[in-house]
């Protein structure tokens, strides 16, 4: 039974009167990635955002390594966010800073290390996801792609037991999408991460997924390896994963309430 | 219908109460947090590595590029002023007071206002729109994510830098000030510049001086209070950074003169 790095229970989280995760619960194990999939809307992005302790749920819990990061205090939860990584969408590198200064920031605010060395890891984490050439570049200056990686970097910069990605194929295109995969799937090689994808690139999700989680409207659908996916029966899962323009999410999307709405509401 | 009347503008009031308690209140826990996070940010082994460096951007950022603009602004109001008051006090006779006059208004009241309401265009607003963008390009997500606390990374320095250069300013605007004053005076009036100098020197008194650096303290911490809290509140894309750069300007430039009436207010009774 391999080790559980992070436990989800039952959480929900509301926004005004929406519910936008409903009792989800998912484990992450040690040294895996795992997909989390869904369509736009689905409460994937804040399942993540709720992960990292950026949003506390309603109820519920989230167990990192044992110690549930809800209840934390500041200073715990400020270690249990040294011991992670996170690439967000758009790679939210710091705009007023080099790429450097982006990568050696976690190192300055969090280490007493000395200069020359944080150089030298500024150097190492660049290289690592292939850009060491750009350190001086300011964000403004980079690709989409660039931006990811420069992200990516900064992500590794504390040495994190755990790498969260949102979306990291968004908006780029195919190529560069899946070097961005073959960066995941050789980090968690090589540094022995683990991963949680949070992505609705069902391309991509084959390529890195150990395993997959379909949420739907903030609840759970299914979860699975990518081949118990890809044979799955379950209608919902059959037609986000295989991309089918038939099924229950679309049909959802056409509700029956279109003449009463064109009616006023008089039928 | 009619009931529909009635209850409208009391949901109205209701919800423009909770709205401007809510936006109190969380423009008070700002500062609380801000005080909590300044020692750490300044003192702390590794806080200071980053605490000085920003601290020191900001203030030359705020406070050494608005100089120019406040120093020509106060400059034409202490002239304005020689004019307006120049016909009245030769009724009197009282010519030769005009320094007087100008020298307590300035120092007492225009000097810290005006430099406050300059560096409110100046520095609120690129503070405001600053940070507003952080929040719309996930910086400051991304900075909560790697365990770097926002308000000490990022309020402290602003609100810290604000709060010295207004305090600054207000020195600059004060001389300055006076220098309109004397400009004027001497060209216009036919009063020398030593009689300027000598009746200002023998009016005020420290306590004008004081009492406008303690109100430029205030106002500092308030411009840069409410433009890292507007944009900190930031919600939907550009249109919602424009937005909160408008507002930290209007409601600032409320809040100055609303303090700063405090402020004259209680040192009248206090007879400072």
């Amino acid at each position: 039974m391999p080790e559980i790095a992070i436990e989800v229970r039952d959480v929900t989280k509301r926004f005004g009167s929406q519910t936008v995760l409903n009792a989800i619960r998912l484990d992450v194990q040690e040294g895996e990635t795992l997909v989390i999939l869904g369509g736009s809307g689905s409460g994937k992005s804040t399942l993540l955002r709720v992960m990292i302790g950026n949003l506390r749920p309603e109820s519920g819990d989230v167990i990192a390594w044992g110690k549930s990061i809800c209840t934390m205090s500041d200073e715990q939860l400020a270690d249990y966010r040294k011991s992670i990584g996170v690439l967000f969408q758009s790679g939210a590198l710091y705009n007023s800073m080099s790429v450097a200064d982006n990568v050696a920031l976690p190192l300055r605010e969090h280490t007493d290390l000395p200069e020359e060395t944080i150089d030298i890891m500024i150097k190492i984490k660049l290289e690592l996801v292939g850009l060491r050439e750009a350190s001086t570049k300011m964000p403004a200056e980079l690709s989409g792609g660039m931006k990811k990686r420069a992200g990516l970097a900064r992500a590794l910069a504390l040495d994190p037991k755990i790498l969260f990605y949102d979306e990291p194929s968004a908006g780029l295109d195919p190529v560069t999408s899946a070097e961005i995969d073959e960066l995941i799937i050789d980090l968690n090689e090589k540094l022995g991460v683990t991963s949680v994808v949070v992505t609705h690139e069902m391309e991509s999700a084959y390529r890195i997924a150990d395993r997959m989680v379909l949420l739907d409207r903030g609840r759970f659908v299914a979860s699975g390896t990518p081949e118990q996916m890809r044979d799955s029966e379950d209608p919902l899962v059959k037609q986000f994963v295989h991309g089918l323009t038939h099924g229950p999410l679309t049909d959802r999307r056409r509700g029956g309430q279109y003449e009463v709405d064109l009616l006023g509401g008089e039928v | 219908m009619l009931t529909r009347l009635i209850t409208r503008p009391i949901t109205a009031l209701g919800a423009y109460v909770l709205d401007t308690l809510s936006f109190t209140g969380g423009v008070g826990y700002l500062f609380r947090d801000t005080a909590v996070a300044a020692p750490r940010a300044l003192l702390h082994s590794r806080g200071r590595r980053l605490g000085w460096s920003n601290l020191w951007a900001q203030m030359v950022r705020v406070g050494v590029r608005s100089i120019p603009i406040v120093s020509l602004v106060i400059f034409c109001i202490g002239a304005i002023l020689s004019f307006q008051m120049a016909p009245i006090l030769k009724e009197y006779g009282a010519l030769a007071q005009i320094a007087d006059i100008i020298g307590i208004a300035v120092f007492r009241e225009l000097g810290p206002l005006v430099a406050a309401i300059v560096l409110t265009g100046f520095a609120g607003a690129s503070i405001a729109a600053e940070i507003g963008t952080m929040v719309v390009s996930e910086e400051i997500q991304a900075l909560e994510a790697s365990a770097i606390a926002p308000v000490r990374f990022l309020v402290v320095p602003r609100v810290l830098a604000t709060t010295v250069m207004m305090v600054c300013l207000a020195v600059v605007a004060d001389l300055v000030g006076s220098a309109g004053g004397m400009f004027v005076s001497r060209y216009f009036l036919g009063i020398g510049y030593l009689q300027y100098a000598q009746h200002t020197f023998t009016a005020i008194k420290l306590q004008d001086f004081n009492t406008g650096l303690i109100k430029s303290a205030v106002f500092g911490a308030l411009i840069s209070g409410l433009a890292c809290f507007l944009g900190l509140n930031v919600t939907g894309g550009a249109e919602g950074v424009g937005n909160a750069t408008t507002r930290t300007v209007v409601l600032t430039i409320v809040a100055l003169i609303i303090v700063d009436l405090m402020f004259t207010s209680v040192f009248y009774y206090l007879g400072w």
